[in-house]
């Protein structure tokens, strides 16, 4: 599986699981707007490093922090696996 | 230096009797109690240990517990000296306890000592002894905190201390035959030994490098009536199909919380026996016990006056003051109690009903985005899924919340076939109807095993 598809296929179980319908996802999809408040999205990075092995957030040091969908997904693809 | 009130231990054990069936076992030999009036196996016998500060080592059980029955009444102090002691905190130790002399049978943290510290044999076998000797002074007796970092702290106690009132029935017949899943030098373990040898009965020690199988098959042959651990312990023992080695009439829990699903385990594994969880520690002594199967403990425990254990609840956390609390911790800058005599215990309560719960130690919390849980609740709702034989719950770093809940899973073994997704779904299902969401669980592992101290406690990282 893409690591495209891994994330918004974990952004949907987890909105799923805190029982809210599962968001309809583009790239322009502000995070907050994905149902995940911070604790949500603290769990997508916990998992999506068990499924993909890796951080980047533990990893990144310049203080960029994805806004959209479509910037978390460049981040998990950038960054050195 | 006034008469022990009570007398000394082995004053106590031989009043309760000294028949030929009493004894001190472990998997390599025993003790016949009543050979001690008359024998000894300290080299040099026991007058040249006359007021001094003693280090007892030995990796095994069995010769500390001939040495502590021999000593106690003439030593100044007996430092029981778990075989876990860190090599390196040897001479802090010695310094701190002022010990002359270090009492071994060639084995333990203390055989071999440093310079300027006598070491006197404990040998293998009893050889007679011609006098008995006065054991007429208050000997201290020095325990080892359970703390798992660092170097552990010394704790003060007396026997009288160790042994003082409890209206806990534990009073038992004679041919009561004890055992516990610790190491009778730590407080968990010394409670059951005392137990034994002041009431009339026998011991059967655990032993290092046993494996629970055989330990439990040993208890089990030794007719074992009254056996204790902690939680860890007995999800282990529960483990093996060798629980089924002993029918103990009484079941004893203590040194972690007790949540139900063990409590339901320990019922349905020994429907006779009575299952008891007390609340004691190094520091504070032995509080309470809870003979209800129930976790938790019933409120109107707590402010109590007069009680043999008074307890209030500060801050969250149980204070303890009896007449079983340590007199104090050896070194200098260690406070054991409050200005009213309480001990702190940092056991933090919850209150649900007309019970109280523990739910954890202070010092074990973890933040997530700033909100706090306890490793315990989380674990104990865990616990209760029939899957699930051991669990512990841990911080995971997290770069949004700081940190989010892992939880690390034993599955039962009659559950092996079941998808481990399965379980997590099950787990997660029964975790979201009960817990708050920043105590659900992010991520959950399947592992073979997880680590119980010699303490008997679960080993937590620090996060």
């Amino acid at each position: 599986m893409s690591i495209r598809s891994t994330i918004i296929e974990q952004i949907r179980s987890i909105c799923v699981s805190q029982g809210k319908p599962a968001p309809a996802l583009t790239d322009g999809t502000l995070l907050l707007n994905t149902g995940l408040d911070s604790l949500g999205i603290a769990v997508l990075v916990a998992s999506l490093e068990d499924k993909l092995g890796f951080d980047p957030f533990s990893r990144d040091d310049n203080g960029f922090f994805p806004v959209t969908v479509g910037d978390l997904i460049a981040l998990y693809e950038h960054a050195p696996a | 230096m006034h008469q022990h009130r009570g007398g000394a231990l082995w004053d106590l054990t031989a009043r309760a009797g000294l028949s030929d069936t009493r004894r001190v076992s472990d998997a390599s030999g025993d003790l016949r109690l009543a050979d001690l009036g008359h024998a000894g196996n300290l080299e040099g016998g026991v007058e040249t240990l006359r007021d001094k500060s003693v280090l007892i080592s030995s990796a095994r059980q069995l010769p500390a517990v001939a040495a502590l029955l021999q000593l106690d009444g003439i030593a100044r102090r007996l430092l029981l000296c778990p075989p876990d002691l860190a090599p390196e905190h040897l001479p802090a130790v010695i310094a701190e306890a002022e010990v002359d002399v270090i009492v071994s049978d060639g084995t333990g943290p203390g055989s071999q000592p440093p310079d300027g510290t006598t070491l006197v044999c404990l040998r293998d076998k009893l050889l007679p002894v011609s006098d008995i000797p006065r054991r007429n002074r208050v000997t201290d007796w020095l325990l080892f905190t359970s703390g798992t970092t660092g170097r552990p702290k010394i704790v003060v106690h007396t026997l009288a201390s160790l042994t003082g009132p409890l209206d806990d029935g534990l009073a038992v017949a004679n041919d009561a035959v004890w055992s516990t899943f610790y190491d009778v030098r730590r407080y968990g373990g010394l409670q059951i030994l005392l137990r034994a040898l002041l009431g009339g009965g026998s011991m059967v020690l655990s032993q290092a490098n046993e494996t629970v199988s055989d330990f439990l098959v040993r208890a089990g042959r030794s007719g074992v009536t009254h056996i204790s651990g902690t939680p860890s312990h007995w999800r282990r023992a529960l483990m093996t199909p060798a629980a089924r080695e002993i029918q103990p009439g009484y079941v004893r829990l203590s040194g972690e919380v007790a949540d139900q699903a063990v409590l339901n385990s320990l019922a349905a594994a020994y429907p006779k026996a009575d299952i008891a969880h007390a609340f004691a520690s190094t520091e504070a002594g032995v509080a309470f016990d809870v003979r209800d199967r129930l976790a938790g403990f019933p409120a109107t425990v707590i402010g109590q006056p007069g009680a043999k254990a008074e307890m209030r609840v500060v801050d969250g956390s149980l204070r303890i003051r009896s007449a079983r609390t340590a007199s104090h911790y050896l070194g200098d800058g260690k406070v054991l109690t409050d200005a009213e005599g309480f001990v702190d215990t940092g056991d933090m309560l919850e209150l649900r009903g007309d019970r109280y719960y523990f739910v954890g130690r202070r010092e074990g919390i973890i933040n997530v985005g700033g909100q706090k849980v306890h490793p315990e609740e989380v674990e104990a709702v865990i616990n209760q899924h029939p899957a699930v034989q051991m669990v512990r719950a841990r911080a995971r770093p997290n770069p949004i919340t700081g940190a989010v809940i892992a939880a690390d899973i034993v599955v039962r073994p009659s559950a092996q076939g079941i998808p481990f997704e399965t379980i997590k779904a099950e787990i997660l299902e029964a975790c979201r109807r009960v817990l708050p969401r920043h105590k659900i669980p992010a991520t959950l592992h399947p592992v073979a095993s997880l680590e119980i101290a010699e303490s008997g406690k679960l080993v937590r990282p620090h996060a």
